[in-house]
């Protein structure tokens, strides 16, 4: 395997609704990860886009229709889907492009428009469930985040203030996000215990709304970074990824034992023996406030019930010892689904090559593990 | 965002943007109709909650009894071997009191749902459903509960020939 480089990110505004159309979201974003690492289109050898489901923007095959905007156009271009695990997966499909020495530099494109579908996404969500099973009950997508909350907080005798902290701390660490939607550096745990009861035990500020927008990045092999002289890169040293069974009332949700999986894959390749100790700050996947407690200790960045107390203490505070989601996460920046890409691996990108501006991690960083989630129970990294 | 980086794009738009037609835009209502067949398992499944029983299938090799049944075990990658019956009472394994429907549409009476693992099958195998007969504030995880079905003739060949799952009472078993 090649050694396999992140040269340049990019990303749009996120908003709950924006006026550019799928295709000229991905091509801001596509344009300015090229001119951050002072690419063109004719240096890209592949493009992978990342698009979560067709029905979000209403066009059947959404890969294809994006595909000009991802700057497709007559290259090897695939289209990867796994859910909100999209986030993170594209950029392990652009990953291994590189990495089996089939291309030298690939572009990964993400996009989601989720405000197209009318009068609220929430009511494709319901197509992800099983037909049979399921579906009769007239699910909703917040009941899958509620039950799973419902059962970690169970378990461990988690309080729900403990998890209200990681909501507060990604809104306020998105106030130094140019793109965020949902910065507020005011936010209290209180505000978040006091908002709407939706589906408990998820409130208002529990959640991150729908989103649209688009982020890229662009990879590249070692030769090609020291052939074309290019400071700024962020090795990709280890990439894993695993799901679990479709049978998900078969299973005890409090532990993401397939993130455990995938996570141990990744550390195997990169050679972490203690990740713990050896990773510097993480970005795990935050759609919900205890998703990002639920998905540290699936990284073994947590013993078991133990990533409530972390935060509690302030070690994943953008100065604590181990700062998790200095970018904001999808609870401050927002959640264009796959679109996510910019808070996870662009955000690595930027901190470890000392571009975060305001939301630099004070401290000397070197390595940084990202992680994203998708569909019913399933995931990735 | 990078401070290289001084112009981040896209134009915002509000729902009366939208609604009100200040931006130009189209419109588009699908008209998609489906008919799944519930094939081997669930065919079988299905005529059993009609019949006001839960059924399972047997592996094995690893030994497992599993529920919802399926044709083939996807841990030991082989087809299944046997149809059991199964008991219809079981333990809340999770839940959530729902102020939301499926279209994300505010509702004053919370819907009660969650994960019921059930007797008979192997630990911690299930199905979603909801709960009924208790309060919002009586519900809790490790409730015994057992499933109230709609009357015979009420019954459908659907997970909804349960109406609920309601407290398992000592007096009832």
């Amino acid at each position: 395997m090649r050694k396999v480089g992140v040269i340049g990110a990019g990303m749009t505004l996120f908003r709950r609704r924006l006026q550019e159309t799928g295709k000229e979201m991905c091509f801001e974003a596509t344009k300015m990860a090229l001119d951050s690492a002072g690419l063109t289109r004719a240096d890209i050898d592949m493009v992978v886009n990342g698009t979560a489901p067709d029905a979000f923007d209403g066009v059947h095959m959404k890969g294809e229709y994006l595909l000009d905007g991802c700057g497709g156009y007559r290259k090897p271009y695939t289209r990867v889907f796994t859910g909100g695990g999209t986030g993170v997966f594209s950029s392990i499909a652009g990953w291994w492009h590189v990495a089996s020495g089939l291309a030298d530099a690939v572009l990964v494109v993400n996009e989601e428009k989720m405000s197209s579908c009318q009068p609220h996404p929430q009511s494709v969500f319901a197509h992800i469930w099983d037909p049979i099973l399921d579906r009769p009950l007239r699910p909703n997508l917040v009941w899958i985040f509620a039950m799973e909350m419902n059962r970690y907080m169970h378990v461990h005798g988690v309080k729900k203030e403990d998890i209200a902290r990681v909501a507060v701390k990604n809104k306020r660490n998105a106030v130094g996000h140019p793109c965020a939607q949902l910065a507020d550096p005011k936010i209290t745990v209180d505000d978040v215990l006091n908002s709407e009861v939706m589906a408990w035990p998820v409130q208002r500020l529990d959640i991150s709304p729908p989103s649209d927008g688009a982020s890229a990045i662009v990879l590249a092999s070692e030769d090609f970074i020291r052939r074309r002289k290019i400071k700024d890169r962020a090795w990709m040293s280890g990439v894993g990824w695993c799901i679990d069974s479709t049978m998900w009332t078969d299973r005890d949700l409090y532990f993401p034992e397939y993130v455990a999986r995938a996570a141990q894959t990744a550390y195997k390749r990169a050679k972490i023996s203690d990740p713990r100790r050896e990773i510097d700050f993480a970005e795990p996947y935050d759609p919900f406030d205890y998703k990002e407690l639920h998905h540290l200790e699936g990284l073994l960045l947590a013993k078991k019930g133990e990533a409530p107390i972390l935060t509690r203490e302030g070690v994943t505070e953008r100065d604590g010892d181990l700062p998790v989601c200095p970018s904001g996460g999808l609870m401050g920046v927002g959640n264009p689904i796959a679109a996510t890409m910019g808070q996870k691996i662009g955000e690595l990108f930027w901190q470890l090559t000392n571009q975060a501006g305001k939301r630099q991690i004070p401290h000397e960083v070197h390595t940084g593990v990202a992680q994203a989630w998708g569909d019913l129970m399933p995931l990735w990294w | 965002m990078t401070q290289r980086i001084t112009k981040w794009p896209g134009v915002e738009l509000s729902a009366a943007d939208l609604n009100e037609g200040k931006v130009t835009q189209t419109r588009f209502r699908p008209n998609a109709k489906y008919a799944w067949s519930a094939g081997e398992a669930m065919s079988r499944f299905l005529a059993e909650l009609q019949n006001g029983r839960l059924i399972a299938r047997t592996c094995r090799s690893c030994k497992r009894i599993l529920f919802p049944p399926r044709m083939f075990c996807e841990v030991c990658f082989r087809p299944t071997d046997e149809w059991t019956y199964i008991q219809d009472t079981g333990t809340i394994e999770t839940f959530s009191i729902s102020y939301l429907d499926t279209d994300a549409k505010r509702i004053p009476d919370p819907i009660l749902v969650g994960v019921v693992s059930l007797d008979g099958a192997s630990p911690k195998m299930g199905m979603m459903h909801y709960f009924g007969d208790m309060t919002k504030d009586e519900i809790r995880i490790g409730m015994r509960v057992k499933a109230v079905w709609k009357p015979w003739e009420e019954r459908r060949g659907s997970v909804l020939d349960i109406r609920h799952f309601g407290p398992l009472r000592k007096d009832a078993k």
